[in-house]
């Protein structure tokens, strides 16, 4: 997987500068390039995502040592891996290294201080190599300092720089950050300038990048590193949440925030923060010198550092994780070993409760990605050590019954069904071998290869995912594979397997339908006496299916019939209401706690595979009290998510004067209803009626002159991976599907919670409707919130649109794979539509008809909407 | 319209055939030191050097480019796949790469403005660059990592004259082709600006890459994502594959690039493996079917053949692929893509 698909902070290796590393600086002025060599080596294995480079030295041929340097990398594959970032304050230095990268790498900077001219021409010329640019806030009067001046500055230069066709993508603002508690009080609002300055930045400058080189800051505080530190974390961990998305940090010059002395932190805060110290009548500044001296020389440091060498070694690997400190853990784990029965149990017990820890800091932004990725090679050291023993123990075992490659297909990223049937079926004795999610065809076939896999399962919940499905078994014909093909997950069916899937692959195609079946399926697979007969079987009842498939359907209308049977709101009797309030929003100001009372409890069983009605479950004769179980873990783990703030809830609401204009529902800025903002083209059901029963649309709700449309998406998923990346680590399937299982729910929660919103304030057509949690389950209230792939709106690629039209990537941190699956999936999105007659229905088949049309409206080719649509066609 | 409108709009509509190599045809005529030298006083033996014969054996190149031209293919590239000065060197010839190139580009101009003045169908004209025989990003010596035959401003500069002749010569685009190091091709493209600016108008470029090795790198060791993001600045009418391997083995990449890259796919692979004596065995419906395979899963817009093929292979790939629908060229979003030797991406 080549696309990213989060990244919410981009780290910059930054030991190859000769400004920042005095080793670095030593070894280029020594010549010793070699040794220069391991230190980007050394950066890259640390986990940075571009390599900044940088040569600017009075003793040095500068140029040269650039040019060689970057010569030397380019011969080393797992450096050249990643991207360069050319850092020089002089320009033919930068141009002299653009002329070595083969790749796309990064310009460290260009600003507009010798004015506007040399500025473009810089640009130009950058867009001629084919680079990305860092773009300073500086200008002819010189550095921006104060927020006005830092956005006005990035403003203008992203208006010429656009101007010139410069990709705003490839822009990277750096607002300077600068020295703060120097004694002068104009600097001591220089943190809130950066950070304000860069909220604002992003808002105005779409797709730019905001970075910044975080040690600045701390410059009065030279020689003072605990200091230094502190407030290094702390501006980080405010800056990332205003939207600086890259910086040059070193994990050597941050302190986990959580693990700051409190009393230094607090006057950390103040000074970057620039607020008056609680219960002092000193500055900010004068607040923090007082204290400063105190760990000056890391005296609590230091002494932590005798120390924690003579702690019990639980606690000494704990530390050991959390400050990714790797000398002694090999020793560490093996006396740990002999304190336990199993080798497992250090992994599942100190071990764990170490990268909990971490997990814990890191999901809350009180860790950097930079300290996590020591943590885990930390990690990777004592488990590495473990694993031999581990193997040891296992051999004595049985043997398992078969191999299956388990993956959730290339453009879809749910894996709760996949991972649910991959335990049952370890439990069952199989091995699996999870690929996880987004897997291209390619991964999945070698895999199958590599590890002799007697099956593979693939699994999927959005519609797009079907044909995916088809493609992986397309090219296991083609590769001349014969081992059976398992599909499932929400949105398979038996029906699509036998009429799509089956018929492309010459080996078994099973569809299975939840985990209880998978277990049997996969046994009788590879058992030698059923096998046969069962894969006969089932072509054969995959070849009735297919025969029966289009007889007993009901006709299709033509799209112009269908439109005349319209369903029409009775406009007359309840007018479209004026929206208290149009606009786009972000909302952040909800917790997990304001959602609990709108989870819907039925779902949540039903992912589980516990079919049944919420609360009636509980006292169900046969599943009773495993769902009681199930619903006290899951009560258990929602206190913690609340009381721990696991999740942090975010969302995006807008409303859109809009008008319907045929079967499109078209949105406008304002009321005056002039230029467009967006057609969105709604399907119309074209299976016959019986008389009386109208061929629905969506648009069919929207007044044709004046009328609103709301628009939401909402995520329960941030904070999220690093808890699963726990249990994962810690084989703790059940606490991971659990745990997605609620953030589901809780995002459900969390669109039913704004959809009430909606009604009583944003909107304010149900200001006075007063509905038990329960109405709102069965929805016995005014309006749909209808979403792109559900069957009113079955076409997920709407969800583009949506996304683009409240800039949701940025607001709420949920991106779109291309197959439009959301992520994180903890996700829901959609259109609210207030006319109370509106309702749902699904679209069901649609004609050909409606299919050019569409492509047509949605302005896409002919085949690229029939692959949208596949699955509502003939 | 630009001519680069012109090659999209036709691309919409259908797949496009590009040509087949004209080292293969050439070898089949049996041509002796005298045939290549023909009237020039030049000091080195020039049997071998393909590139002279459009200055001495014209009639030759023509021949070849008109069979092409018969076997239905709508993009002929130029004979000058090392008319540059690095690899024109070789023979002692580089003062002769205006010349050259001048004499190819006419030749091709003319086959191809008489062909569309019979039928009335539009063909294009692509100045072929090869890699040159000095890489950018790798030392010859093994002991001296750091060490560059040439330098960025050389290799712009030898393709720069190359171009400038090609352009003048009457070519529509600019085909850097079989890149093997990336920072050549960068420099190609780079040259390929300049001359732009020099005549006044945008020159639109196609960019081929060659990959070394089944992972699907080539020399210098990007994978196809990473060579998209390295050379997507220059906007590409067109983007690809050609020679490496067969089209068997160049699929998986193919289908890699058709997925990443927001413009045309033009890809022309060898005719399968060669043999133990280094012939290509491949038979053209061979190759036609594997074509028509990608034609038939949206993986392509144009389709050629490099090394082993012929003007059968050519016909029956045009034969196969008529009626499929072309690729649809992705739209993509924006989004901060940087290359190493991977491609990397960041969401704003």
């Amino acid at each position: 997987m080549t696309e990213v698909m989060v990244r919410r902070f981009i780290n910059i290796g930054e030991r190859t500068n000769v400004t920042g590393s005095a080793k670095f600086k030593k070894l280029i002025l020594n010549g010793d390039f070699a040794a220069a060599t391991e230190v980007a080596r050394e950066q890259v294995e640390n986990g940075a995502q571009i390599l900044d480079v940088n040569m600017d030295e009075g003793l040095l041929d500068s140029e040269a040592a650039m040019v060689t340097f970057l010569k030397l990398i380019a011969a080393e594959p797992d450096i050249a891996r990643i991207p360069v970032m050319v850092d020089s304050s002089k320009w033919s230095i930068i141009e002299a290294g653009l002329k070595c990268l083969a790749g796309k790498g990064i310009v460290n900077s260009i600003s507009m201080k010798e004015g506007e001219e040399i500025f473009l021409h810089q640009a130009r010329t950058i867009m001629r190599y084919g680079a990305a640019a860092v773009v300073m806030a500086f200008d002819e009067e010189g550095q921006a300092d104060t927020a006005a001046r830092k956005i006005s500055i990035c403003e203008r230069a992203y208006k010429l720089l656009t101007g010139i066709g410069f990709p705003p993508e490839d822009i990277i603002f750096d607002p300077n950050v600068f020295a703060v508690a120097t004694g002068i009080e104009e600097h001591d609002n220089y943190g809130v300038d950066f950070i304000e300055a860069t909220r604002e930045i992003v808002k105005r400058c779409p797709h730019a990048h905001i970075s910044g080189g975080v040690s600045n800051l701390s410059f009065s505080f030279r020689g003072n590193e605990p200091v230094r530190r502190a407030m290094h974390s702390v501006f980080l961990y405010h800056a990332i949440q205003a939207g600086m998305d890259m910086g040059i940090v070193n994990a050597g010059q941050l302190d986990v925030y959580e693990n700051i002395d409190s009393e230094l932190r607090e006057a950390c805060e103040d000074v970057v923060m620039n607020r008056a110290p609680a219960n002092s009548n000193l500055s900010p500044t004068e607040r923090l010198l007082e204290i400063a001296d105190r760990f000056k020389g890391g005296e609590a440091a230091v002494k932590v550092a005798a120390e924690w060498r003579g702690w019990p070694v639980q606690k000494r690997l704990e530390h050991a994780l959390v400050m990714g400190l790797d000398a002694d853990v090999v020793s560490d784990t093996e006396e740990a070993r002999h304190l336990f029965a199993r080798p497992i149990e250090v992994i599942e017990g100190p071990l764990m409760a170490g990268m909990n820890v971490v997990g814990d800091l890191f999901g809350a932004g009180k860790m950097f990605l930079p300290q996590v990725v020591k943590s885990a090679r930390v990690m990777k050291k004592a488990v590495a050590h473990l694993l031999p023993y581990i193997e040891a123990e296992k051999s004595a075992g049985s043997s398992s019954k078969g191999k299956i490659i388990m993956a959730t297909v290339k453009g879809d990223v749910h894996d709760i069904g996949k991972n649910i049937v991959g335990v049952v079926l370890q439990c069952n004795n199989f091995e699996v071998v999870d690929l996880g999610v987004m897997v291209p065809f390619q991964t999945i076939l070698q895999a199958a290869n590599d590890h002799g896999a007697d099956m593979i399962g693939l699994s999927g919940l959005i519609t797009p995912s079907l044909d995916e499905m088809v493609t992986v078994a397309k090219e296991m014909q083609r590769a001349g594979m014969t081992m059976p093909l398992l599909i499932g997950g929400a949105t398979t069916s038996r029906v699509h397997t036998a009429l799509r899937i089956a018929p492309a692959y010459a080996g078994p195609v099973v569809h299975v339908l939840d985990a209880s079946r998978a277990v049997g399926v996969a046994g009788t697979l590879v058992s030698d006496t059923l096998r046969d007969d069962f894969v006969a079987q089932t072509a054969v009842d995959y070849e009735l299916a297919r025969a029966r498939h289009g007889r007993g359907q009901s006709k299709l209308e033509s799209l112009e019939a269908a439109r005349a049977n319209a369903f029409h709101p009775d406009f007359e009797a309840h007018p479209p209401v004026q929206p208290a309030w149009t606009g786009v929003q972000t909302i952040d100001d909800v917790s997990v706690a304001d959602l609990v009372p709108y989870i819907d409890w039925t779902p949540f069983f039903r992912a589980w595979e516990l079919a049944g009605q919420y609360p009636a479950l509980l006292d169900d004769e046969i599943v009773g009290a495993q769902c009681r179980e199930l619903f006290a873990d899951a009560q258990e783990m929602l206190a913690k998510i609340v009381d721990e703030k696991w999740l942090t809830p975010r969302g995006v609401l807008a409303i859109w004067p809009a008008r319907r204009e045929g079967d499109d529902v078209v949105l406008f800025g304002d009321e005056a209803r002039g230029e467009a903002l967006a057609r969105l083209p709604f399907l119309r059901q074209q299976v016959a009626k019986r008389e009386g029963r109208p061929n629905s649309c969506l648009a069919d709700f929207v007044h044709p002159e004046a009328d609103w449309l709301g628009g939401f998406a909402v995520c329960c998923g941030e904070g999220i991976e690093p808890r699963l990346a726990q249990f994962k680590a810690e084989h703790d399937d059940y606490q991971d599907i659990l745990l997605k299982a609620l953030a589901d729910r809780l995002a459900e929660a969390f669109a039913e919670y704004l959809h009430a919103r909606l009604r009583r304030e944003f909107w304010g057509y149900g200001a006075d409707e007063n509905l038990s949690n329960e109405d709102l389950i069965k929805e016995r209230y005014s309006g749909i919130r209808p979403a792109p792939g559900y069957p009113a709106c079955p076409e997920h690629s709407l969800k583009s649109v949506l996304f683009a039209l409240m800039d949701v990537e940025k607001r709420a941190a949920i991106t779109l794979t291309d197959s439009f699956a959301m992520w994180p999936t903890a996700a829901v999105s959609g259109f609210y539509f207030a006319h109370p007659q509106s309702h749902y229905f699904g679209v069901a088949r649609v004609g050909p008809d409606q299919l050019a049309e569409y492509a047509t409206r949605r302005g896409v080719s002919l085949e690229q909407a029939e692959t949208w649509l596949r699955p509502n066609l003939d | 319209m630009t001519i680069a409108d012109d090659l999209r709009s036709a691309a919409a509509t259908r797949i496009l055939i590009k040509d087949g190599p004209y080292g293969t045809a050439i070898q089949g005529l049996g041509l002796e030191e005298a045939d290549y030298l023909g009237g020039l006083e030049l000091n080195r033996d020039q049997k071998g050097n393909n590139d002279i014969l459009n200055i001495t054996r014209a009639e030759a190149i023509r021949g070849v480019a008109q069979s092409y031209v018969d076997a239905g293919a709508d993009i002929l590239a130029t004979n000058t796949f090392n008319a540059n000065r690095i690899s024109q060197a070789d023979y002692g010839a580089e003062h002769m790469v205006r010349e050259i190139n001048l004499a190819a580009a006419a030749i091709i101009r003319d086959v191809v403005d008489r062909a569309s003045a019979v039928d009335g169908r539009q063909r294009f004209v692509a100045g072929s660059l090869g890699p040159t025989n000095k890489t950018l990003s790798l030392s010859p010596k093994v002991e001296d990592p750091g060490f560059r035959e040439v330098d960025f401003d050389g290799v712009k500069s030898v393709y720069r004259e190359q171009i400038d002749a090609l352009l003048e010569g009457g070519v529509d685009f600019i085909l850097i082709e079989t890149v093997f190091d990336t920072l050549n091709a960068k420099a190609a493209a780079f040259a390929a600006t300049e001359a732009g600016d020099a005549l006044g108008r945008e020159v639109p470029v196609m960019l081929s890459m060659t990959l070394t090795d089944l992972s699907g790198r080539n020399l210098s060791g990007q994978t196809v994502e990473a060579f998209w993001h390295s050379i997507r600045h220059v906007k590409p009418v067109a983007v690809g594959l050609n020679c490496s391997f067969g089209a068997t083995e160049l699929r998986p990449h193919v289908v890699a690039l058709a997925g990443a890259a927001d413009t045309l796919i033009q890809v022309y692979p060898n005719a399968g493996l060669p043999n133990d004596l280094g012939e290509y065995d491949e038979l053209p419906e061979t190759t036609a079917k594997l074509i028509d395979g990608w034609a038939q899963e949206g993986l392509i817009n144009i389709v050629g053949g490099c090394c082993g093929t012929t003007p059968a292979h050519i016909a029956a790939m045009a034969r196969a692929v008529a009626g499929r629908s072309p690729r649809n060229v992705p739209e993509k979003g924006a989004m901060l893509r940087l290359s190493g030797l991977e491609a990397a991406s960041f969401a704003a």
